[in-house]
């Protein structure tokens, strides 16, 4: 008889969290321990091999985190999942299992910048190169490949482009070549786009974001497919017996999730970004209603980008979902649902009067995040990109008047009025 | 042809049956197989190592046969390569057995006919470790996503 399959929404609540035998507990105790005790002198021996599953020290493992990591790999359809303490650990990690000194990725260059600087110089350090292709025409990906190619690596929607990547194209490319697709999917997150339904093999995410939701705790995730055929000839590490843990062949061993067995063993123990219980109790809180938010980030957005594109003092809007935006055509393809809750639009005026429109604003705050419950506006021109020339923000997709909206949960009409009162006061 | 792929059938499965014959066990620690069966054998179950290049494996007796078991095995658990399932199959027939188990990357559809003809549940392409642990209890803890979604104590 087949298993009844439950619907995101339920996953959302009940994925990973079984109530524990000792207690029964419904709300998922937070193991706040970094050590756990054996049973014997053998139950320590079979730990340490991997012979049994459990718990040693919450640097590798720790029930909390992993009722986390459960629930974010149910929500996107994969096998299994590993956490870390932000993003840019997660995908660190990720990398860092795929690849070693002297191989070559391939990534979009319109990635978040931190990304970015993680790849361009901190992996260039490790020996890791990084080739960045515009990502508007997928081939650019299959063109930059090399033979030491270990991975492609784009965003289902770039920060702060909101550009969109066409994930079945990617994928495709990637397989020819016979190495995964790493999706960055925290913008979307898989409520409104999947990845791995797309021919993703890993997705990466800043927990930070939509997920936790609600702007009090960092965190991050993989997660792998379990699909990629890893004893392909392109990856030894996962087919050869491990330097890193004592001979096991972790593709043979673990199957399918033999990816993030390796991660957590080999990568994330020795590295250690781990993420605490509490933060992941915080940010498996927040997944709790994802199924809730996420439509109303996008609904709010939708009608705000709609409202600014008719308003005097608006020079130009871009959301992926608004009729005529050049990425529209992708969002109706892999977001159908809604295209996030992040917007940019240009004040008319240029800088000057971009700041005067933040310098305005009441309700909506001023800082450097996105995925809140709360709205969030700034204007990175001045802030987060202010350290370049005007042709590199340009470059970097940073116009001098550009303003991005982290659209929040309040009342639709107060966001709206308190927008047009700061662009009204801003000329 | 009953090949068990459900959480509720492995269940019974795992909860039903106690003795495993291990085919193809390895006395390497690192390997699957020796793997597979210390966390059985660390878990209630008897286990009967099969393997014609030992004599002893997790300190029981290692039989080189099937056949050479002298008590009951219910179930027969294949690290061997799928050609040679057909010949396995059979002999778990003629043992009596209750399930032909073959591990994670051997399925061989002629085997599971034979063996699901003459009564015996069969799963193919599944760690018998790593399926107890799923849905059992310990590989929610490696982060996997095990499907077992309850709202009774664990």
């Amino acid at each position: 008889m087949a298993d009844h399959l439950y619907g995101f929404d339920t996953l959302c609540l009940h994925a990973g969290h079984i109530p524990d035998a000792a207690t029964g507990a419904r709300a998922l105790p937070i193991y706040q321990t970094t050590s756990f005790v054996f049973d014997s002198a053998d139950h320590a021996a079979s730990l340490f091999n991997l012979q049994t599953f459990g718990n040693v020290y919450s640097r590798i493992s720790n029930p909390t985190v992993a009722a986390l990591e459960e629930r974010v790999a149910a929500l996107e359809g994969g096998r299994a999942g590993l956490a870390a303490a932000t993003g840019m650990a997660a995908q660190m990690t990720a990398l860092l299992t795929l690849c070693r000194a002297g191989d070559h990725l391939v990534a979009s260059r319109t990635l978040y910048g931190g990304t970015y600087s993680q790849f361009a110089v901190t992996f260039a350090q490790f020996g890791i190169d990084v080739t960045f292709v515009d990502p508007d025409d997928p081939e650019n990906f299959r063109r930059a490949r090399k033979g030491n190619t270990k991975a492609l690596y784009a965003e289902t929607i770039g920060n702060p482009q909101l550009n969109v990547a066409d994930l079945d194209a990617l994928a495709t490319i990637a397989h020819d070549a016979g190495i995964p697709l790493v999706i960055d999917n925290t913008l979307a997150s898989p409520y409104l786009c999947r990845p791995i339904e797309h021919g993703a093999d890993i997705v990466v995410h800043s927990l930070t974001k939509y997920l936790g939701g609600h702007g009090t705790t960092m965190g991050g995730i993989l997660v792998e497919s379990g699909k990629f055929p890893w004893d392909n000839g392109n990856f030894p590490q996962m087919t050869e017996p491990s330097r890193g843990y004592h001979g096991v062949r972790f593709y043979e061993t673990f199957g399918d999730f033999g990816f993030t067995m390796k991660a957590r063993m080999e990568t994330m123990r020795t590295l250690g970004p781990t993420l605490s219980p509490l933060s992941a109790f915080l940010l498996l809180q927040g997944i709790e209603t994802l199924h809730v938010r996420m439509p109303r980030h996008c609904e709010s957005t939708l009608a705000i980008a709609q409202h600014l594109s008719e308003h005097p003092q608006i020079a130009w809007v871009n959301y992926p979902l608004l009729s005529g935006n050049r990425y529209e055509a992708l969002a109706r393809r892999y977001l159908p649902s809604g295209a996030s809750g992040i917007l940019t639009f240009g004040v008319k005026g240029g800088a000057e009067a971009g700041v005067r429109f933040i310098e305005r604003v009441q309700m909506l705050s001023h800082l450097a995040n996105v995925g809140d419950a709360k709205s969030l506006v700034i204007h990175p021109a001045s802030t987060t990109h202010r350290q370049l020339s005007e042709d590199e923000q340009r470059a970097a997709g940073v116009l001098p008047e550009m303003i991005r909206l982290s659209v929040g949960l309040e009342s639709l009409s107060d966001i709206l009025w308190d927008l047009d009162q700061a662009l009204n006061n801003s000329q | 042809m009953n090949i068990t792929d459900d959480i509720a059938g492995l269940r019974r499965i795992l909860t039903r049956y106690r003795s495993i014959a291990v085919v193809g066990i390895s006395a390497n620690w690192y390997r699957p197989s020796y793997f597979a069966a210390k966390y059985m054998l660390d878990h209630g179950y008897q286990i009967f190592p099969v393997n014609p290049n030992y004599s002893e494996v997790l300190g029981r007796k290692c039989y080189p046969t099937i056949a050479a078991i002298p008590e009951s095995v219910d179930i027969v658990d294949c690290f061997r390569k799928p050609a040679e399932m057909v010949p396995l199959a059979h002999e778990a027939v003629a043992k009596g057995a209750k399930v032909l188990w073959m591990q994670l990357g051997i399925r061989n559809d002629e085997a599971a006919m034979i063996a699901s003809a003459a009564g015996l549940d069969v799963v193919m392409n599944h760690c018998v470790k790593i399926e107890h642990a799923r849905i059992l209890g310990g590989l929610n803890w490696a982060g996997v996503n095990t499907g077992v979604i309850s709202s009774r104590r664990a």
